[in-house]
Parts: C-alpha cells; sequence; structure tokens
C-alpha cells in the first residue's frame, strides 16, 4: 500500500463552454466554443509530500486544483485519491473523501464569509462533517485549532475583518485543519500576502506538514516560494504539463524550455544593477491555442515538427517526465 | 445587562448612527414615521372615538367641520364624516390597515424575491434564465395593472361573502406578487458577485448542501441593499394600497384604509365638505413621504462610495 | 546630478470623524535626472499616498498637511487643481497597476495617443499620428500600425501595460511615476516592462519613482531605494548597499523573508507581527513591537533619519552616538 499515491491524475483534462449566451448565438449563428482548461494531465503526489504546481495566468493550475479537491469532474481521464477513483454527487461516500481533503484559497480577503464570526467559520467543517460532537468539544477543538496556527483561542469572538491578511489566512488554514485532513490543496496561499507575512504563512505550512504528515497540492506562479515549500514541481504551459519531476532537479536544471525561459525571467536580489535578455512574446489566449506545440511560437529552439505535432510527455531518466519534442530524443 | 448596553454603544459609535445623526432630513422622516407608526399601533387607546361600533354613532354630529371653525366642536378635532364618524380616528384606523398592508407586502415581496434571486444567482442555466424572463415579463406591466389583474382573480375564485373578510389578505398577496421582481433583481445580482468569492468555494470544498450555501452563506452578504429596497417598497405598497383602495377594489367601506377614507371622502370635497379627505389625505402623504426619506436616506449611508 | 524632484518633510493625513489618520508622515527625498528611486513597502506603508499625493491626485478626505513637494525648483504640491492637470501628462506621467482601467475601452489606442498629444502639444494630427507611431514602437509593440487601430481589450495584459506607458510618455515628461506597474503582469511579460523602465530612464533622462511590493522588482530596475514602514522612511539609499548590507532592523528582517531562488531550503526569516493600521500606530519608532534588536528609548522617542555610509537610517540603532 506505502506505494499507492495519494492523489493521483491519469490523463485528466477538462472543457468550459465559453459559447455566447444561447440566444445571441444562434441569431448570430455562432457555433459553440470550448476552452480546453486542462488536457493530458498526468501526475502523482505521494503521502507527505508536495507537488507544487508553477505557471503563468491562464495554464489552468488553479483548475487542476479544483479537479483536486472535486470542485471541478473531469471531461477525460480520472483523479484518483488514495487509489480511489474520486466519487460525485453528495452521498456518504463522497462525504468521506471530502473530509480528509480541504483547500486554501488566494484571496484571505474573499476566502471567509464577512458575516461570520471565526468560531462559526472554523468549526464549519466540524459541523458538516462530525454532527454528532458536542459544542463544548467543538469550542475545545476550535480552540486548539486557533493555537496550532499562532492566533488566541480569543479571537474566535471576532470577525474577520478585525484581522490582517495574514492572520486571516491563518484562520483559513485553521479552517482547512479543523477536519483533520491528510490533503490539502493550497491555491497561491501566500501572493496576496506581504513578504514578512509570507514568510510566516509558509513556515507555518512546513510545520504543519512535518507535524501532521499532511500532503500539498501546492499552486504558485512564484518559482522562489516553490523551491521552498516543494518537493516536487510540476510546471504547466496552456494547459499542459511540461515538465514534471524533483524540484531540486528542475530548478538546478531545467529541461523544457519554457521552464527555462520562466526560471530566466525571475527577478533576483542579486541581479542589482545588471541586465538580461529579457523573455520575448506573450501568452496566447486559451481560447485559441497554438497548433503543436503551445510553447512553439515563444521558443527559440521550435522547429517544423513542433508546429505540427503535439509533443508527448516522456520520461527523460532522472525521475523527470518532459513534453518537448527537443528532450530526450 | 453589561453586554447589551456595550452592543448598544458599539450602534451609536457605528457609521449608520453617525450619518443618521448628522442628516436633519433623516431624524425629521424618522421621527413624522414614528408618530404614524405610534399612531396607527396604538389607535385603540390614542383615538377618541371608536368609529367601527355603531352604537356610538350620533347622525346629529354628521359632517361637522374641524374644531378650530365657527361650526367645529372640540371632540371632533378634525370634524365628522356623513355618518357621523370622527375623522381623526378613522385616520388613525385606517392608518393601521394601510401599514399593515404596506408591512405585509413588502414581507411577501421580499420573501418570493430574495428566495427567487437567490436561486437563480446561484443555480444559474435554464432555472436562471426561466426565473429571470418571467421577472422581466412581469417588469413591462405596471405594478398596479398586476395587483388588479391578482385581485380580480381571486374575486371570481371567490364566493363574494367571503371577500369582505378576505380582503386584507388578497390586498397583501396582490400588492406583495406585484412587487417581488426588484428584490429577486438585486439579490441575483449581489449572488452573482458573492458566489465566485472563495468563501462559497470553501464551503463547496467543506461538502455543504447547495441549500445551505445560499441561506448561510451566501443571505446574509446580499441583504444590505434588500433592506433599502424594502424600504423605498414600503412607501409604494402604501399607495399602491390606497390607490387600489381609491379604485373601490381594495378594502371596504366597514373597515377603510387611508384610500378607502380618501375615496369615500372624495364625493364630498364639491359639496364644501373638504375635511373628510383632505386629512386622510395628508396622513397618506406625510407617512408615504417619511418613508421614502428614511429609504433614501439608508441608501446613501449603506453605499460607501458616496461616503 | 541635481534633483528633479524634491519631496521635503511630507506629511499626508485622512481627515475622519475620529481625528486624521496620519498615511504619510515626514517624508523627504530626491530623485535626479534619469534615475530610479524604487519605493518598496508592505501594504499600508504609505507608497501608493506618496506617489498620488505627488501628482496631485489626493481625494478627500486625504490631503497634505505639513511640507512641500518641488519639481525642477518649484513648488507644485500647492498648485490650483486645473494647472496641477495641465502639469500632469505634460512634465510629470503615472502608470498604474492595473492597465485595463487607466485606458478608455471605448476608443482606440492610437485616438487616446493622438488625443493625449494634442492636448499638451500644437501639432497636427498628421504629426500626432506620426508621434503615436514612434511611441508606441520606442514600448516595444510590434506592428504599431496595426494596434494603432485597436481597442484595449484587443490587447495582452503586457501590451495594454505598454500602451498605458506610450500614453504616460506623450508629452516627453521629465518625471514618471509607476504605481506598481508590473504586479497585474505575469513574470515573463513583468521582465519585459521592467527593461523598458530602464531604457526609459536612460535613454530620455526621464526621472522614475517606482512603487512596488516587490524587492526583486527594485532589485533589478532601481538606482536607489527608499524602504518604507508605517508612513516613515526606514532606510534610504544606493539599491545595492540597501539589499546586500540593509541597516535598518526593518529591512534586514524584508530581506530575509524573500524566498531567493537557489539558496537552501533552511528556513525562512519571518518578521513576527504585522503592519500596524493607521488608527493604532505605536508611539516611538513604529517597528518597535516587532524589533528584535529593541532598545529603552525606542518605544518613547521617533529616531531621526542619520546618515550612514551614503545612506539614510532612521533607527536608535545608528544614532548621532555610532555616527562617529
Amino acid at each position: 500500500m506505502a506505494d499507492v499515491p495519494l492523489l493521483e491524475f491519469a490523463d485528466v483534462g477538462r472543457d468550459f463552454d465559453v459559447s455566447q449566451p444561447w440566444l445571441e448565438r444562434v441569431l448570430s449563428r455562432l457555433p459553440k466554443q470550448r476552452l480546453v482548461a486542462v488536457d493530458d494531465a498526468s501526475f502523482r503526489v505521494a503521502r507527505g509530500r508536495t507537488l507544487a504546481l508553477v505557471g503563468e495566468s491562464g495554464c489552468g493550475k488553479s483548475t487542476v486544483g479544483r479537479l483536486a479537491v472535486g470542485l471541478y469532474k473531469p471531461s477525460r481521464g480520472t483523479v484518483r485519491f488514495d487509489g480511489q477513483p474520486m466519487p460525485s454527487g453528495s452521498g456518504r461516500e463522497t462525504m468521506a473523501v471530502r473530509r480528509r481533503m480541504q483547500m486554501i484559497f488566494q484571496d484571505p480577503y474573499a476566502s471567509l464569509n464577512p458575516r461570520w464570526k471565526v468560531d462559526d467559520i472554523v468549526a464549519e467543517p466540524l459541523r458538516v462533517q462530525n454532527a454528532a460532537m458536542s459544542e463544548t468539544d467543538r469550542a475545545e477543538r476550535v480552540a486548539a485549532l486557533l493555537r496550532q496556527v499562532g492566533l488566541a483561542p480569543a479571537d474566535a469572538r471576532k470577525f474577520p475583518h478585525e484581522f490582517s491578511g495574514g492572520q486571516r489566512q491563518r484562520i483559513s488554514i485553521a479552517r482547512a485543519l479543523s477536519s483533520e485532513p491528510e490533503f490539502l490543496v493550497c491555491d497561491e496561499p501566500t501572493s496576496a500576502l506581504d513578504v514578512s507575512v509570507q514568510a510566516q504563512v509558509l513556515n507555518l505550512m512546513r510545520d504543519l506538514q512535518d507535524r501532521l504528515g499532511l500532503t500539498y497540492l501546492f499552486i504558485s506562479h512564484n518559482l522562489a516560494v516553490v523551491e521552498y515549500v516543494a518537493h516536487d514541481l510540476g510546471v504547466m504551459y496552456l494547459g499542459r504539463l511540461v515538465e514534471v519531476g524533483p524540484a531540486t532537479t528542475i530548478l538546478k536544471d531545467p529541461a523544457h524550455p519554457y521552464t527555462r525561459m520562466l526560471l530566466a525571467a525571475v527577478p533576483d536580489l542579486a541581479m542589482t544593477g545588471t541586465s538580461r535578455t529579457p523573455v520575448a512574446g506573450e501568452i496566447p489566449s486559451p481560447i485559441d491555442r497554438p497548433s503543436g506545440c503551445a510553447f512553439h511560437p515563444r521558443c527559440p529552439h521550435a522547429t517544423e515538427r513542433c508546429r505540427v505535432e503535439t509533443p508527448v510527455a516522456k520520461p527523460i531518466g532522472d525521475g523527470r517526465v518532459v513534453a518537448c519534442h527537443l528532450v530526450g530524443s | 445587562m453589561p453586554a447589551a448596553e456595550s452592543r448598544w454603544r458599539r450602534w451609536l459609535d457605528s457609521d449608520i448612527a453617525w450619518s443618521f445623526r448628522r442628516s436633519p432630513v433623516a431624524i425629521l422622516a424618522a421621527v413624522v414615521a414614528l408618530i404614524c407608526v405610534v399612531g396607527a399601533l396604538f389607535a385603540g387607546w390614542i383615538a377618541p372615538h371608536d368609529p367601527f361600533d355603531l352604537a356610538s354613532l350620533e347622525l346629529m354630529d354628521a359632517l361637522l367641520p374641524p374644531a378650530w371653525t365657527a361650526e367645529g366642536r372640540a371632540t371632533y378635532l378634525l370634524g365628522t364624516d356623513d355618518q357621523g364618524r370622527d375623522v381623526l380616528s378613522g385616520i388613525l384606523y385606517g392608518a393601521r390597515i394601510s401599514l399593515l398592508v404596506g408591512v405585509g407586502s413588502v414581507v411577501v415581496a421580499m420573501v418570493l424575491g430574495v428566495s427567487l434571486g437567490l436561486l437563480a444567482g446561484y443555480a444559474g442555466g435554464s432555472i436562471e434564465a426561466f426565473i429571470m424572463r418571467v421577472a422581466d415579463v412581469q417588469l413591462s406591466f405596471p405594478a398596479i395593472l398586476i395587483a388588479l389583474l391578482v385581485d380580480g382573480v381571486v374575486r371570481v375564485a371567490m364566493p363574494d361573502s367571503a371577500h369582505g373578510g378576505q380582503a386584507l389578505w388578497v390586498l397583501i398577496a396582490s400588492i406583495g406578487l406585484s412587487g417581488w421582481v426588484q428584490y429577486a433583481r438585486t439579490v441575483r445580482g449581489s449572488t452573482l458577485v458573492e458566489k465566485r468569492k472563495e468563501y462559497v468555494q470553501a464551503a463547496r470544498v467543506i461538502g455543504r448542501h447547495p441549500v445551505a450555501i445560499m441561506f448561510h452563506h451566501l443571505l446574509p452578504n446580499v441583504l444590505g441593499p434588500v433592506l433599502v429596497i424594502a424600504t423605498i417598497h414600503l412607501a409604494t405598497a402604501i399607495i399602491t394600497e390606497a390607490t387600489l383602495s381609491f379604485l373601490g377594489v381594495g378594502m371596504p367601506v366597514t373597515t377603510p384604509s387611508l384610500g378607502t377614507l380618501i375615496r369615500v371622502g372624495n364625493d364630498f370635497l364639491f359639496s364644501g365638505e373638504w375635511w373628510i379627505t383632505v386629512f386622510p389625505g395628508l396622513a397618506l402623504v406625510a407617512l408615504a413621504l417619511s418613508v421614502n426619506l428614511l429609504g433614501d436616506w439608508l441608501r446613501d449611508a449603506l453605499n460607501p462610495r458616496l461616503r | 546630478m541635481s534633483a528633479l524632484l524634491e519631496v521635503r518633510h511630507l506629511r499626508v493625513a485622512f481627515e475622519t470623524r475620529r481625528g486624521p489618520l496620519v498615511a504619510v508622515d515626514d517624508i523627504s527625498l530626491q530623485i535626479g535626472e534619469g534615475e530610479i528611486l524604487g519605493m518598496v513597502g508592505e501594504s499600508g506603508a504609505g507608497k501608493s499616498v506618496t506617489g498620488t499625493a505627488i501628482l496631485g491626485l489626493l481625494e478627500p478626505p486625504a490631503r497634505i498637511t505639513a511640507g512641500e513637494i518641488l519639481l525642477e525648483g518649484s513648488r507644485i504640491d500647492n498648485l490650483a487643481p486645473e494647472a496641477m492637470r495641465r502639469l500632469r501628462g505634460k512634465r510629470i506621467g503615472a502608470i498604474f497597476q492595473d492597465p485595463l482601467t487607466a485606458l478608455d475601452p471605448l476608443f482606440t489606442i492610437g485616438q487616446q495617443l493622438v488625443e493625449t498629444i494634442l492636448t499638451h502639444d500644437a501639432v497636427g494630427a498628421r504629426a500626432a499620428r506620426d508621434r503615436a507611431l514612434k511611441l508606441l514602437g520606442e514600448v516595444g509593440i510590434p506592428a504599431p500600425e496595426k494596434r494603432l487601430d485597436q481597442y484595449p481589450h484587443q490587447l495582452s495584459g503586457g501590451m495594454r501595460q505598454r500602451v498605458v506607458i506610450a500614453l504616460a510618455l506623450c508629452a516627453e515628461p521629465r518625471l514618471v511615476i509607476a504605481d506598481e506597474p508590473t504586479t497585474a503582469l505575469d513574470v515573463s511579460t513583468q521582465a519585459q516592462i521592467i527593461e523598458l523602465l530602464k531604457r526609459l530612464a536612460r535613454t530620455r533622462g526621464t526621472a522614475v519613482l517606482l512603487i512596488t511590493h516587490d524587492m526583486g522588482v527594485i532589485a533589478e530596475t532601481a538606482d536607489r531605494v527608499a524602504v518604507l514602514y508605517a508612513g516613515r522612511i526606514a532606510e534610504i539609499g544606493p539599491v545595492r548597499e540597501i539589499v546586500h548590507a540593509p541597516l535598518h532592523p526593518y529591512t534586514t528582517g524584508l530581506m530575509g523573508a524573500i524566498p531567493k531562488l537557489g539558496a537552501l531550503r533552511s528556513r525562512l526569516a519571518q518578521i513576527d507581527g504585522a503592519m500596524p493600521r493607521l488608527d493604532a500606530i505605536p508611539p516611538g519608532c513604529a517597528f518597535h513591537p516587532r524589533c528584535t534588536q529593541r532598545l529603552a528609548q525606542c518605544d518613547r522617542e521617533i529616531p531621526r533619519a542619520v546618515a550612514v555610509d551614503g545612506r539614510e537610517v532612521a533607527c536608535w540603532l545608528h544614532g548621532e552616538s555610532s555616527r562617529g
């Protein structure tokens, strides 16, 4: 059982219908329009480890996160949690899986209901998933959770607007931990925070992983943050994973041209005063994806084959899987 | 009760209370509205006469002018009507009916509109399209026409004898049904904004039932604008009721509202007994205007952009 | 290098019914020709308020309550709104975080550029269009002739930000205030905009005030940097020295808290607590409750800025005694 990954994506794809409203579409004879947000995504997250997904806007990393907690259903492929396909619906089986996973969101100002007190927010998963729990036990559990994330039990009586952004993110984490999940999806949990507060939250997340043996799917656009938290790394571009593997290997020696470009673009404190060649071009809209390898219009090494044929992800030996015609052939 | 006291203090210190204290119009409107409401609620104690007590009516006292005129009598401050009923007492009892219909129909419209708006905004798809198209169609008719229609249908369906006692409920239902659209549209709009926020997604990850998300999470966050609409709608509903009663399809003469009083008095306007219709009319204006002004103030006070 | 912009003891307060809240307090700085001054700080530090004050765009209840702002030697903080409006765009340009809101969605890029050029210069429509084309080329927009007739929504985020920069440059301003110009952009686009800003300062001699929360952007772009905390300048000086050897404990903490690529997976240094709210700024040095090296006088007296090794630091650790 030990080698069953906690989360597994097998060729998962997810489409969205972005057509015009029905009446307008019929009147102006437009076809239905589909946006492929994620395609052919395959990866595994082992127990107690962190897989980080990085990429720029529109690359589909947040969609992958929502697929992982069952907020979206896959259009193609299977998402497996602890070896079992993710159940859908609202039956007992779904609830049993639901309580084992939680999510932390990006915006600490939008992720807490402004009309609720902190204790109601933190206790909500308990109320839903453990209705038999007594009020006093629940209050004790909330106090313990708040202490665990570095807040005072007395904070339970306050409203979210009485807290700073970093403290709100701690409340979010306390809520996520209240049902004692094994798996957390963290969608850009620190990108709305100030740096000094970001460090607090990142340290807290790592401490909690060590203490509780949590498994994280960590979504971020910031490679430096990712390097700090991730064991494994997946790089996404326009809905596809272009490179997956151990974080240190990828960051030290990126194989895919896009990963290389991303790494080169990170502003660096050590680079004061020096100039570097900026990346050319911009991300195309996911609605009209370039043919073949979606990165080819920006890739300095693109060949005719890249324009026509979509590269298949293949292992290149050092634990990495790369989707590029030029790598590993 | 120290907790209650501190809550009261906090309320006094809040932005709303502050903006209220700074607005003379709001204070005046509140005082007028309060007088109307207290007068209406305690009509049984305040009113000098009981206009419904047939035994106390003196036909000899019919058509007396207000007390300050030469022929007036001190017991009838605002004069009497053709049956010898005291106009002031009639107004107090009438205002009670008007307020009851107003508040009742606002509650009906609000419950219906808020629920449908929440459902449309949260469910989306064909449910949303259906609800909002119905709303659009209804919006293309004047509210009074809808109320007349509902009233007419009920009259046909119900025997005449039963109708007299049910007039109040029929009015509340018909005015309520004619006013839900505005609530539904506003609530749908705010729901569309709120449901994209991450706290709603967090509740979905936790596995909460959609109905629980709608009422526990979304409802408290979309109620702000509803409060403003409800206040302004209250004034509209009172006037709609008065209009229906004036047209003769509202409250019967036996339990008159302000609108009924105005209609009855209207017949005497040209024979010189102006007070029978003018005083109920003034009372209606005072009630509707003060509630309306309060609604305007509330809208400005709750709108952070204007502050 | 003579100072193109000089801010002296600027103080900005928000009038509230509970009394004034001071958002910017006693800020003094200078920017020379062709120089990029970075202004870095966390949310609530007062960096955007400072930029808005220089642009003369403060809206009530915020207003300048003390200090002065000088552009090329003459005061601009007391100008009438109409005179200030002419000054903006002519001698001061502005670039904001969200390029979409800075552009009018109803007009094409070309119309907006030509209109801006015409309001500031008495040139013909033909010449204005040529100038617009040249500007678009200069900010790195490929095929400018085609872009001229497009609407803002037809451009990507990075392209829009370039158009905003072109708009800000229409009248060849002496000073550009850039408030979080790269925050809404993806990393790859961000690098391109940084490069563009640097080139402008170098080739046109424009002074740039670059406001951002991202120390990485500052490190790559700015010549000097001002670190703000709770409305005051904690430390100001050359970028290289402040990044590599910060003197103020807050700057030290900030540098340690930034995750760096290629660093070991050790623990991130963190500053406990959070930036105080405007209505609860601690007495003395505002940073003292979070400071690990506080002295006896830190919670009583506000440290004055003192010159140390070519920069200025407002901290009791670097007071008169250690100046030597």
